[in-house]
């Protein structure tokens, strides 16, 4: 492998590290001790993560200490403190219980990020039932499908995001019981429940009942290559692992500020953004505006911002505002100081970038991978070990990775059952990881076919493909299979193809990650027409906003490309390999090879 | 550039990121990012059409300046007759 540049890390940081020693910590971790670190509800009646992020920390004499700093998108400030979040859990908790909804029964949010949004998902879980937080840029389509797939019986949303993305599709959500209406609500608006209302009457006492660490918990969708989102669910037990984690690849420390930038629409902002950093006691900065350089830098000053949890897209937006070059202006203006460690998810960190924070911001910046299914990080860049930039860092204790040798459609090769670990350093496959963890997904809600196929020869297989170096760094290589990663988020091509393909004009469709410099990948759709239709502007631009229309700006495509003759598999599929291929120019030779791969996926596939 | 230029240019913007706009509809003082569902990056094209269709530099210091129409029209009618200057 060629040289590369190793950040190396001071003997004597400023704050001492969680994880100070990688291979002493990882010898002597175990998930039983780490259960330990948390409290368990009173009177040994099981564990609750929302007992854990709140109501504990209350117990032990911290409730005056700000768990959220709510920043408006009008810049307005408010702090809520645990004794007023687990007052306000406590009453949500109440209005569901008085609402007949009860254990293990899905509540939806679909809301910017205000501070309602967090007293709902925790109050959700207070009351045992499952919390499943949609990301309030998709579309009328997406959000439909996820709440019928995920059985919604409660949904806490806006007036303006329920008009404009519900009530349309109400008649056909017989199971969604209660709609509660956060702000200002129309009286007139069926079927639909005030927020403040419900809230104002219900008290501010509220028990717990006994929770199991099985019980389900956490429902978030993720995007696979075919078929409908999945979603996937996790238990209370994941708390120990959100825990656990945050301590050792995010470095919380019980006095940190802390700003995870995403959204609780997505698995990161809700691990990360709500459960981990509240577990630990610390201050959660809420930022319910969108990315914009000098707001996000004036908050990280304002705010005394110590960790900041982040993704590659922002990390390359701030890149352009202010290059590697210079002028440092910028960032420059605002006092950093307060700032100690940087970390980022969703797609692989660039080397560039990691250099961009270690030269711009005077921090280098520290990736790691995880996804939905395995409910927190699994591999990272620590606060005390040196960087590889480029590289997603090592596993976590107690967390085992291999690496597995793929066969001909890509994916792990498995014969009878069985796979094999590569061993040899540097060489692609795909990446494993050993379940057992607490936050590991315990299933595919209504879908057991699909959850049973992520595991092989004791593997879960994650559909990312690596190579780990000879000194054990992993470095992602790609996708196994045609998932899109856009701006950190998976986007299922199948989802886009279908909704294309509800407009009249359009016979088929192939939806891709087309390389884009910001945000990884953008989804770029080719359509071929049925007949009597034409190619044209007009038409591209129609299907454009069709698909937006529906989808929303987090999955619509963002180019349309016309082609009468999609290349398909002998069994008629069209093959996105190919059209991805295309695409990036690649020669001739690699097509061919990629025909080979698809035909057999397809006979595997029907 | 009149201010009619401008805000013909800052529609069709909007346009080639939401073909459907409905510009009828929206008030003069409203932020069209939250109306039309601009994220970040449709954002970030925006800003670089603008830029493109005027020859102006746009920097991250007047997005402040681009929340309404009217905002951005007034803008780039100012920015693009000082450019010229």
């Amino acid at each position: 492998m060629a040289e590369q540049t190793i950040i190396r890390k001071a003997s004597h940081p400023r704050v001492a590290p969680n994880l100070g020693d990688y291979e002493r910590e990882c010898a002597r971790f175990d998930w039983a001790r780490a259960r330990e670190q948390l409290s368990g509800l009173p009177g040994g009646k099981g564990l609750n993560i929302a007992y854990e992020a709140v109501d504990r920390h209350v117990a032990h004499g911290r409730g005056g200490h700000v768990a959220l700093r709510c920043i408006g998108r009008d810049d307005r400030v408010r702090s809520v403190t645990f004794a007023e979040l687990a007052r306000r859990t406590n009453r949500f908790a109440s209005v569901l219980r008085r609402l007949g909804v009860g254990a293990e029964e899905r509540v939806f949010t679909l809301l910017g990020r205000c501070p309602e949004l967090y007293t709902t998902v925790l109050g959700t879980l207070k009351n045992t039932g499952v919390v499943c937080p949609l990301f309030s840029a998709f579309g009328p389509g997406p959000v439909e499908q996820r709440l019928r797939l995920g059985d919604a019986r409660v949904l806490v949303t806006t007036e303006a995001l329920y008009r404009r993305k519900v009530a349309a599709s109400r008649d056909r959500l017989p199971c969604l019981e209660h709609v509660l209406i956060v702000g200002r609500r129309d009286a007139d608006l069926p079927g639909t429940l005030g927020y403040e209302e419900a809230m104002e009457a219900a008290p501010d006492e509220f028990t717990i009942a006994p929770t199991g660490p099985e019980q389900m918990a956490l429902l978030h969708f993720t995007s696979g290559t075919t078929g409908t989102p999945k979603g996937a669910v996790h238990v209370h037990e994941a708390v120990v692992a959100h825990h656990a984690t945050a301590g050792y690849a995010l470095d919380l420390h019980p006095d940190d500020v802390y700003w995870c930038t995403a959204d609780p629409g997505w698995v990161t902002g809700t691990s990360y953004g709500i459960i981990a950093p509240l577990t630990h006691g610390i201050t959660v900065i809420v930022d319910e505006g969108d990315f914009d350089a000098r707001r996000w830098y004036r908050i990280l000053a304002d705010e005394h911002v110590t960790v900041w949890y982040t993704a590659p897209t922002a990390v390359r937006m701030l890149m352009r505002a202010t290059p590697r070059e210079g002028p440092y202006d910028l960032p420059r203006s605002y006092d950093l100081s307060a700032l100690r460690f940087i970390a980022s998810v969703g797609e692989p960190l660039n080397p560039e970038a990691v250099l961009w924070g270690e030269e711009v911001l005077g921090l280098p910046i520290h990736d790691n991978w995880w996804q939905t299914e395995t409910g927190s990080i699994m591999i990272a860049n620590f606060a005390a070990c040196d960087i590889r930039p480029g590289s997603m860092g090592r596993p976590l204790p107690g967390v085992e990775a291999a690496v597995l040798e793929r066969g001909e459609n890509g994916r792990a090769a498995v014969t009878d059952g069985r796979v094999t670990v590569i061993e040899r350093p540097d060489t692609e496959g795909e990446l494993a990881l050993r379940p057992g963890w607490p936050s590991m997904f315990r299933g595919y809600l209504h879908d057991k076919v699909r959850y049973d196929a992520c595991f092989a020869g004791r593997w879960y297989l994650t559909g990312d493909l690596v190579r780990r170096d000879a000194d054990g760094w992993f470095w992602f290589v790609g996708r196994a299979d045609d998932v899109i990663k856009s701006a950190g988020h998976l986007i299922g091509p199948f989802e886009v193809e279908s909704a294309l393909m509800e407009h009249p004009a359009v016979a088929e469709a192939g939806v891709i990650g087309k390389p884009d410099e910001v945000a990884g990948a953008i989804v770029k759709a080719f359509v071929s027409l049925k007949p009597g239709h034409e190619p044209s502007d007009a038409l591209g631009r129609e299907l454009l906003a069709f698909a937006r229309r529906r989808l929303g700006p987090a999955v619509a495509p963002r180019e349309i490309a016309f082609d009468q003759n999609l290349p398909r598999t002998r069994s008629g599929k069209v093959m996105r390999r190919l059209l991805r291929a295309r695409e990036l120019g690649l020669p001739e030779g690699d097509i061919s090879a990629l025909e080979t791969v698809e035909s057999a996926e397809s006979g595997g596939v029907p | 550039m009149t201010r009619e230029e401008a805000l013909g240019i800052v529609k069709e913007a909007i346009t080639s990121i939401v073909p459907d706009a409905d510009f009828d509809s929206l008030a003069p003082d409203e932020r069209f990012r939250d109306t039309l569902e601009l994220d970040s990056l449709d954002f970030l094209g925006f800003v670089e059409t603008l830029s493109d269709r005027t020859g102006c530099r746009i920097d991250e210091d007047d997005y402040p300046s681009l929340t309404t129409l009217a905002d951005v029209a007034d803008f780039l009618t100012d920015r693009c007759w000082r450019t010229r200057d």
